[in-house]
């Protein structure tokens, strides 16, 4: 192989590698007087609304009087439709433990299957979120993919989530 | 009230009211989309307004549950009230689910010394029924169903094949799916033949709440097809009532059936 043809490959290799997607979404802080953590699903769509990945879902995870967390899966009506119904939960790498108050920020890599899965073309990252006698909400960020240069697309909830951040790296 | 006439009238309402009837029955689940393993509870009745309870119970006798294999369920905890009828159904197979009230029987008129005298029963009772010197013999085939879907987990499709009896609907949108803003499409069939021409009436429940009815009322097309677009999230009432003639069939002259479904339509 020609050593220009080996400097582009090392090159193209080179990029790919730091290739990044980065989700950061905010549960805010809600002075109610009762208070449950949300559940929360984080999944990629294409235009044709199937799905791509499924990147979160945080739910509880045990077994109380009222039953198992997963009893409340459907209340994340849109994740629940689109995909979540056809799935076994637990997912490795996926799916977790609610999340209190703050900034969760999940960090999908370029050696990731979600990335690997991310042909070139145009997608929407949801993020829904419902909380117990609270509310429920539904952002979406469309996004294409690859970027030439690092991007931030945010979205901003009004009520059970607060900033919601996708920094995409080529 | 004498005992016979009290039989009467309550075998009356275990068969389907006439479609001139103005009641409504329904089954209203207590939710229709859930995660596997879960129970849900069922209400029955019949009344005027939806979907309130002020009128009679469904009866339960004719009650078939359908598990997602096609087999036949079970319900616990059945209960038949003042207004309404109650049970309980485990969902322990993920999928779709049908709980229905099948009602099939006849109707028969005749003339008897100048009167006219009705009944309802079933066809094998019907050679009992009626006497020797009956004139202008009437006989009406009659079928109603009321029925609602439920899934556990993702929908499945082996309850909505049609059974080619009654009035049914071919839901191309699965019941368990339908949300505000959708358009979902429908065919009706009647003894499994593509049913043209049938009035569909629905109507969104919490009818106390508002001033109209606000009913959508479709009418199937050649080939029985109709469709609704869901406007706003809810339950909904969706009845179609149909009568037509029954030329080759050697004991009645007319067949009418009835079809109910309870619909959840969940917002976006």
């Amino acid at each position: 192989m020609s050593r220009f043809a080996l400097l582009l490959l090392t090159f193209a290799a080179a990029a790919v590698q730091g290739a990044e997607l980065k989700l950061s979404v905010e549960i805010p802080r809600l002075e109610v007087a009762e208070y449950h953590r949300p559940y929360v699903a984080a999944w990629i769509e294409r235009g044709d609304r199937s799905v791509v990945a499924q990147l979160a879902v945080w739910y509880q995870q045990t077994e109380t009087r009222e039953g198992h967390g997963t009893k409340w899966l459907p209340d994340l009506r849109q994740w629940w439709r689109r995909g979540g119904r056809s799935l076994q939960m637990p997912i490795d790498g996926v799916t977790g433990a609610t999340r209190p108050p703050g900034t969760h920020t999940l960090r999908i890599g370029a050696d990731s299957r979600v990335l690997a899965a991310l042909q070139p073309g145009s997608y929407v990252l949801l993020v829904e979120a419902v909380r117990e006698v609270g509310g429920r909400e539904l952002l979406q960020i469309p996004f294409d993919w690859p970027v030439p240069e690092a991007r931030t697309l945010d979205a901003r909830g009004e009520h059970e989530l607060g900033a919601v951040t996708l920094d995409l790296v080529p | 009230m004498k005992a016979s006439l009290r039989r009467l009238l309550l075998a009356s309402l275990a068969l389907l009211p006439l479609p001139a009837l103005a009641h409504k029955a329904w089954l209203l689940p207590s939710a229709t989309v859930l995660s596997e393993g879960q129970w849900i509870t069922v209400d029955g009745a019949v009344s005027n307004d939806l979907f309130y309870f002020n009128h009679v119970p469904l009866r339960l006798d004719n009650l078939a549950i359908t598990r997602p294999d096609g087999k036949r369920g079970r319900f616990s905890n059945g209960h038949t009230g003042r207004f309404r009828s109650v049970f309980d159904i485990e969902l322990d197979q993920p999928g779709t689910w049908r709980i229905a009230v099948l009602n099939e029987g006849l109707f028969a008129s005749w003339s008897e010394n100048g009167e006219v005298k009705r009944w309802r029963g079933r066809e094998a009772d019907l050679g009992k029924a009626l006497p020797a010197g009956a004139t202008d013999v009437r006989i009406t085939r009659s079928s109603g169903r009321i029925e609602t879907y439920v899934t556990a987990g993702a929908p499945t499709d082996t309850v909505l094949k049609p059974q080619g009896r009654g009035l049914e609907l071919v839901q191309d949108t699965h019941p368990n799916d339908l949300f505000a803003g959708e358009t979902a499409r429908y065919q009706f069939l009647l003894d499994g033949k593509p049913a043209a021409g049938v009035q569909v009436e629905i109507v969104a429940g919490g009818t106390r709440y508002r001033s109209r009815q606000d009913e959508m009322v479709k009418t199937t097309d050649a080939e029985g097809r109709f469709e609704v677009t869901w406007q706003a999230p809810g339950m909904y009432w969706l009845e179609a009532t149909t009568v037509a003639p029954l030329p080759d069939d050697a004991l009645a002259n007319e067949r009418r059936a009835s079809y109910v479904v309870t619909l959840e339509v969940l917002p976006q």
